[in-house]
């Protein structure tokens, strides 16, 4: 009687600590929606998975009563886990913070996939139900671990954009096949263990050919997306140990995932089937050749022309892009920002919702250098602000300036809202080449007469444009 | 058919939760300034990371000389770890720079 007592002590201990695992997970997501509380929201959802974590690995037992074994496997994963994710996290270049999200993903996609694996052995003849929570949570974590590795590797440029002939096509026969699959098997119409493992490959095949063809401009939304999905997988999860927390921890990753996926879709004023589609990829080859009609003069400016320049101007715009993160030119950036300010004149940055990889990037690579939130305008008070500019330098922005997007509907990305450069007295145009932006579209502002550029490593020529500045 | 309806009647509590969380998820952050979006992905796709549980389930009840279980379940520990520590702590480096400047002003 005692014992009995003693388990369900400990029982109510678990579910009241899922129950805080749950709570948390949801304040967590509140919190971490408004700036002033965010980093405290991503402490409190911490702190509530690590106790669901440890009321688990305590106090679980199964429907025998049994507590969990193998502590010694469970302790060692747990402290490899915990250093090497530390130790990559802590690691990584602010940059390359897109990607790590996205390898992060497919660990946790991976993670689902494997916990199917072990409980079909284990169970090869579930009922119906149960049979397609663990198909279910299958396919979705090798989908979402097989395209978070595509989407990381594509980030680091490992991966080339790659329109395979056909793709849509195999997709859909791969999703098909896969559907038919788990029906088959999930009806019991053929007793055949391999056909778990078929599925499982179409899965993982599938997840490679959808993330393949989408242009990298586009990977933050599929990132995103992956990241509902392994919210998902999780959740089926829950249904599998009849788990409340991983059903709510992963049915709001799974439900909130998908409208920030949409909102990031907005921010581009693009649908999401636009995005996943590739039209992208498909449009590249139009833009290549609407590009050849029309390649124009471009001038080059000094880097004491450009000093001059902005020396003497009222008002300075600063839009950065990818290419200020891959140089990692943010500090020089706010050096030259604090120069100008110094001589007077009046300097803001014009931040695109998309610059950069992610939404929100530059505004991540900016507060790192120091420079003020309030110096960091929103794509609309930029552009109000762009009719009385006297200079904007746009460093290593390309797709976000393009006026393509306003004025040719042949154009992939025509409808995108962007930063209307062309209404300021000069625009400065730092690139590296004249190779076009990640969307692989050629930017008729470069060839256009108020345009200069400015060729080199943001860095470096910010630099340089700062010891040229002193000079003044 | 009878399996599906059996599903549904012993999980209609966790159905209801389910339903529940996603008119949750959406009410929780439909309303999020742009700057946060990179942010809250990291930190919703750390949450995710909550699958762990079931792998240390699966781990923890593997007989000892099941290798399969054993040997599964471990790489589904380290990965879930993984996604949960790597995923805050990534979390935690984003919007630090936020508090950073805050805090100077």
């Amino acid at each position: 009687m005692d014992q009995l007592q003693d388990i369900l002590n400990g029982y109510s201990v678990l579910l009241l600590s899922y129950l805080i695992g749950s709570i948390t997970f949801i304040m967590g997501l509140k919190m971490l929606s408004h700036p002033d509380t965010a980093r405290k929201g991503n402490l409190v959802a911490a702190f509530g998975m690590v106790i669901s974590i440890l009321a688990t690995i305590f106090l679980y037992r199964n429907g025998m009563g049994e507590k969990l074994h193998n502590y010694g496997w469970i302790f060692a994963a747990l402290v490899i886990g915990t250093v090497v994710g530390t130790m990559a996290a802590k690691k990584v270049q602010m940059t390359a913070m897109p990607e790590m999200v996205s390898l992060f993903n497919g660990m946790g996609g991976a993670c689902a996939m494997l916990i199917s694996v072990v409980e079909y052995h284990h169970n090869p003849t579930p009922d119906a139900g149960m049979f397609t929570i663990i198909v279910l949570g299958m396919v979705i974590g090798t989908v979402s671990f097989a395209g978070s590795i595509i989407a990381w590797g594509k980030l680091n440029g490992k991966i080339k954009d790659k329109t395979i002939p056909g793709g849509q096509g195999i997709n859909f026969v791969l999703l098909g096949a896969v559907l038919v699959g788990s029906i088959v098997m999930i009806g019991g119409y053929v007793d055949m263990p391999s056909m778990f493992y078929i599925i499982l490959a179409c899965a993982a095949l599938y997840g490679v050919l959808f993330v393949m063809p989408i242009g990298g401009a586009d990977m933050p939304v599929v990132i995103s997306l992956l990241n509902s999905f392994t919210g998902v997988a999780a959740a089926f999860g829950g249904f599998l140990y009849n788990n409340p927390v991983m059903l709510t921890g992963g049915i709001l990753v799974g439900s909130a995932g998908t409208i920030l996926t949409m909102l990031m879709c907005k921010a581009m004023n693009r649908s999401l089937t636009n995005v996943l589609i590739g039209s992208f990829g498909g449009g590249g080859a139009a833009a290549a050749g609407g590009a050849s009609k029309e390649q124009g003069n471009y001038k080059e400016i000094s880097l004491n022309d450009t000093a001059v320049l902005m020396a003497y101007a009222s008002k300075v715009l600063i839009i950065p892009g990818y290419g200020l993160a891959v140089a990692q030119a943010q500090h020089a950036c706010h050096e030259l920002e604090k120069l100008l300010e110094e001589k007077g004149v009046e300097v803001g940055y014009g931040i695109h919702p998309v610059a950069g990889r992610m939404p929100g990037h530059m505004n991540v690579l900016l507060a790192e250098a120091d420079v003020p939130y309030e110096k960091l305008l929103e794509m609309e008070d930029a552009n109000a602000q762009m009719g009385t500019t006297s200079v904007v330098l746009i460093l290593g922005a390309n797709d976000v300036v393009n006026p393509a997007a306003k004025e040719d509907p042949s154009s992939p990305i025509y409808g995108m809202p962007i930063l209307e450069v062309e209404k300021a007295e000069h625009v400065i145009v730092n690139k590296r080449s004249m190779k076009p932006g990640y969307a692989g579209i050629e930017n008729d502002l470069f060839f256009k007469p108020k345009t200069s550029m400015l060729f080199g490593d943001a860095k470096k020529v910010l630099q340089e444009l700062v010891a040229e500045l002193k000079q003044v | 058919m009878d399996g599906l309806i059996n599903f549904f009647i012993s999980n209609y509590q966790l159905i209801t939760i389910v339903i529940l969380s996603i008119f949750l998820g959406i009410e929780v952050i439909s309303r999020v300034p742009s700057v946060l979006h990179t942010p809250l992905m990291s930190g919703a796709n750390a949450i995710h990371g909550v699958v762990i549980i079931g792998a240390i389930i699966v781990m923890g009840q593997a007989h000892t000389d099941d290798y399969l279980a054993l040997t599964l379940g471990f790489l589904a520990v380290v990965l879930g770890t993984l996604n949960v520590v790597g995923g805050f702590v990534v979390t935690d480096r984003m919007l630090e720079m936020f508090s950073k400047k805050k805090k100077k002003k």
